[in-house]
């Protein structure tokens, strides 16, 4: 029979953890705070190195001999590519900007959350092999070996981070503590250590064009039966196209729009939007994902994933790609692409078939985000909206990390909202715009095993979701991200409950007033709209 | 079980506890409410203790709620809480200050008993407060039925905190079910 502790041992809790130096402190592995590691298949589908069974908790992960080797020479190659890298592990001055802006180290408390220490972990190990400080001086210059336990530590902290960029917000250098962390994680996977979460998308995208692995027939048949619901809910029959060469415009959104709810309303909202333009779009059966969870695991591989989209407008001829609300596939197009592909020669700039606007702005890239190409149309009049259909909705706005930071996409959500929704509130101002908290399961974290630390890490998003709550009755928290769509479902029902999530798209669509449509009498969930507008729409 | 019958049951427990001696309690009862914001703080520190140095540095310092989530909803919760201990007012009050303190401790600390250690906190922020009164011995026997009405409060706490855990435990039941939601629905209707 197991020891248990008596009355006596019990009441001598240990409030005070060991007063070591971080570096003496390893990392300690504690359940629903790690994701699973990566199954061989995934590694194998993709040809990326040491495909094997292998847990994090276990002391034996299986590593090639030589792993050290492979990790500071892949640490040596990447300082010499990328100059940013090599920048940012030599500048940090330790200020302790950053240090309280990680929404990880608010929610959790743990210091190796800060985005200073957490850098910090791969620095010492870059001044031990990489500075003449270090190797000389050792430990005195803040340097220490790549040893076991320090790999542990690397990918457990790695796995902690959602490379959101609030840190580089405040950081006067303007370090990108989430590129630190995305080359961690590119090391990492030198020797195998991904997480299954992350590696399974990858090695679906790569086989199907989408991180759910779904045939071109099941997308079909997805979006059919959404069509069905549209038919229900307004008496109108849409018909979307897929693969068609030709179209105007090709239409690309996160493969978590088809399958997951409420991804699932927002891309019914998108639907009754085209149908209601007279839009010549296509869906691309191939190319039916906006994310890429190559980004999660290394420059090369997000690169190869990222490509299928424009080789897809190629081949259909399209004239430019409309994205859906996602985030980091904005990201990857917004800051990556264009470095990987150059400028795409093959589109046109894209104008909007109904407003006769031209986005200049992505005059390289040729692709325009949903919430612009809606909230221009809604500038120029060109939708008949009937915001009272929303009346029941109390809404606020949580800015997507990557579109806020990354592309500084503000207003035109809050413009769409202010034109559908007629009770809408903003959380306080240090917690949105490019000061947002993120969802707290972004770059591949939304695992489920790792509930524990999604609940933690999203605790500074929800506690001021739960003082617009409080304060003025908010039951819907909208967003233009696919993840925020999945990961704040759980995070309000833990920590706000009564909070509901949804995509802007869902919103429209519910106002949206078709031409021939029947009255309405439900909201795009099926559930019955509130008699009172019910009758009003009469 | 739900809230209101964890609530209905902690306040009968303390009722009971109570018995015939709050006018005797009086005393301390003025004590404690006279030494409130020391008490307070002393018991503020004690939790933010719990966490390591370089994080309760942090905690101490930044005074806007939402900079610092943590922070907040220790310093609000443990207000509510202590005026229900202490102040007499009705259980009721203090759950959702208890719900919002062990909601964050249930995440953060992989033990139970770190994640409801801080209720016991009070007792002894009391104690050390209080030392002097204490040693002289007038108030002995109120601080015993004070500190049972502490121990019923722990009793809410693990009560709350399962809850917690097991919220914790079916939204990650709910991820799996909801990957296959769509699948399922469809399949269902082509049955």
């Amino acid at each position: 029979m197991a020891k248990l502790p008596t009355p006596d041992e019990l009441s001598k809790i240990n409030y005070k953890p060991p007063e070591k130096r971080w570096v003496n402190t390893p990392a300690e592995f504690k359940d629903g705070f790690w994701c699973f590691g990566t199954r061989p298949k995934y590694l194998q589908a993709v040809d990326m190195p040491n495909p094997r069974e292998w847990k994090p908790i276990e002391d034996d992960w299986k590593l090639p001999e030589n792993w050290k080797e492979i990790f500071l020479e892949g640490f040596a190659e990447r300082l010499k590519k990328y100059r940013s890298f090599r920048l940012f592990m030599d500048i940090c001055v330790r200020c302790g900007a950053c240090a309280d802006k990680c929404h990880f180290f608010l929610g959790t408390g743990d210091p190796k959350n800060m985005p200073v220490l957490r850098a910090e972990l791969l620095r010492s190990v870059y001044r031990n092999y990489f500075t003449t400080s270090g190797k000389l001086l050792g430990k005195l210059a803040g340097a220490r070996e790549i040893t076991f336990d320090v790999l542990r530590e690397l990918w457990y902290y790695a796995f902690q981070c959602t490379e959101c960029r609030r840190c580089s917000v405040f950081c006067p250098y303007g370090i990108d503590t989430a590129e630190i962390t995305i080359i961690c994680r590119e090391l990492l996977n030198l020797l195998g250590l991904n997480t299954d979460w992350t590696m399974g998308p990858v090695a679906n995208c790569y086989r199907t064009g989408n991180h759910l692995g779904l045939e071109p027939h099941t997308i079909k048949s997805i979006i059919e039966s959404m069509v069905e619901d549209i038919e229900t809910i307004t008496g109108i029959k849409i018909e979307p196209t897929f693969n068609r060469k030709g179209a105007e415009i090709l239409f690309i959104t996160p493969s978590g729009d088809l399958f997951g709810d409420p991804g699932t309303y927002t891309c019914m909202g998108y639907m009754m939007l085209f149908h209601e333009l007279g839009l010549n779009y296509t869906w691309s059966t191939l190319a039916a994902e906006g994310g890429n969870f190559g980004l999660f695991t290394s420059n090369e591989m997000a690169k190869k994933l990222a490509y299928k989209i424009y080789a897809e407008a190629k081949r259909l001829k399209v004239k430019w790609i409309l994205g859906g609300e996602c985030g980091h596939m904005w990201r990857v197009w917004n800051q990556y692409l264009e470095t990987w592909h150059g400028p795409t020669d093959f589109l046109e700039t894209p104008v909007s078939p109904i407003t006769g606007t031209k986005f200049d702005y992505t005059s390289s890239l040729k692709a325009v985000h949903i919430a612009e190409f809606t909230a221009d149309l809604i500038k120029h009049g060109k939708l008949n909206l009937n915001p009272s259909r929303n009346d029941y909705l109390k809404v606020t706005f949580h800015d997507s990390c990557n579109t806020a930071r990354g592309m500084g996409i503000f207003e035109e959500p809050r413009h769409i909202i202010r034109n559908v929704c007629n009770h809408f509130y903003e959380m306080p101002e240090n917690t949105i715009r490019e000061q947002t908290f993120c969802c707290g399961s972004g770059s591949g974290l939304n695992a489920g095993e790792n509930m524990e630390l999604r609940m933690r890490g999203g605790f500074p998003r929800a506690n001021a979701v739960k003082h617009v709550h409080k304060h003025y009755g908010i039951n819907m928290l909208a967003n233009i991200c696919a993840i925020d769509r999945a990961a704040l479902k759980p995070l309000m029902d833990y920590w706000v409950p009564g909070v509901e999530v949804c995509g802007v798209h869902e919103l429209v669509g519910n106002a949206l007033v078709m031409k021939g449509e029947k009255e309405r009498t439900t909201t795009l969930r099926s559930e019955p709209l509130p008699e009172k507008e019910a009758k009003e729409n009469v | 079980m739900g809230a209101k019958d964890l609530v209905r049951d902690a306040s009968l427990r303390l009722i009971k506890g109570r018995g015939n001696s709050r006018e005797r309690r009086m005393g301390l009862k003025d004590l404690i409410i006279a030494k409130k914001t020391a008490i307070l703080k002393r018991w503020f520190d004690m939790i933010l203790g719990t966490y390591p140095e370089e994080t309760s540095n942090h905690l101490r310092k930044q005074a806007d709620p939402f900079a610092n989530p943590i922070s907040h909803t220790i310093s609000k919760g443990i207000e509510g809480i202590f005026s229900t201990v202490i102040e007499g007012t009705d259980i009721e009050s203090a759950f959702p200050f208890l719900d919002n303190i062990i909601k964050l401790r249930a995440v953060q600390d992989s033990t139970p008993s770190g994640a409801i250690a801080f209720i016991l906190l009070l007792k002894k922020a009391i104690r050390e407060e209080l030392k002097d009164k204490i040693h002289e011995g007038v108030i002995y026997h109120e601080l015993l039925a004070l500190e049972s009405n502490i121990d019923e409060i722990t009793l809410l706490c693990f009560d709350l905190y399962m809850k917690c855990r097991e919220k914790v435990y079916e939204l990650k039941a709910n991820e799996v079910k909801n990957m296959t939601f769509r699948l399922l629905q469809r399949a269902n209707h082509n049955l």
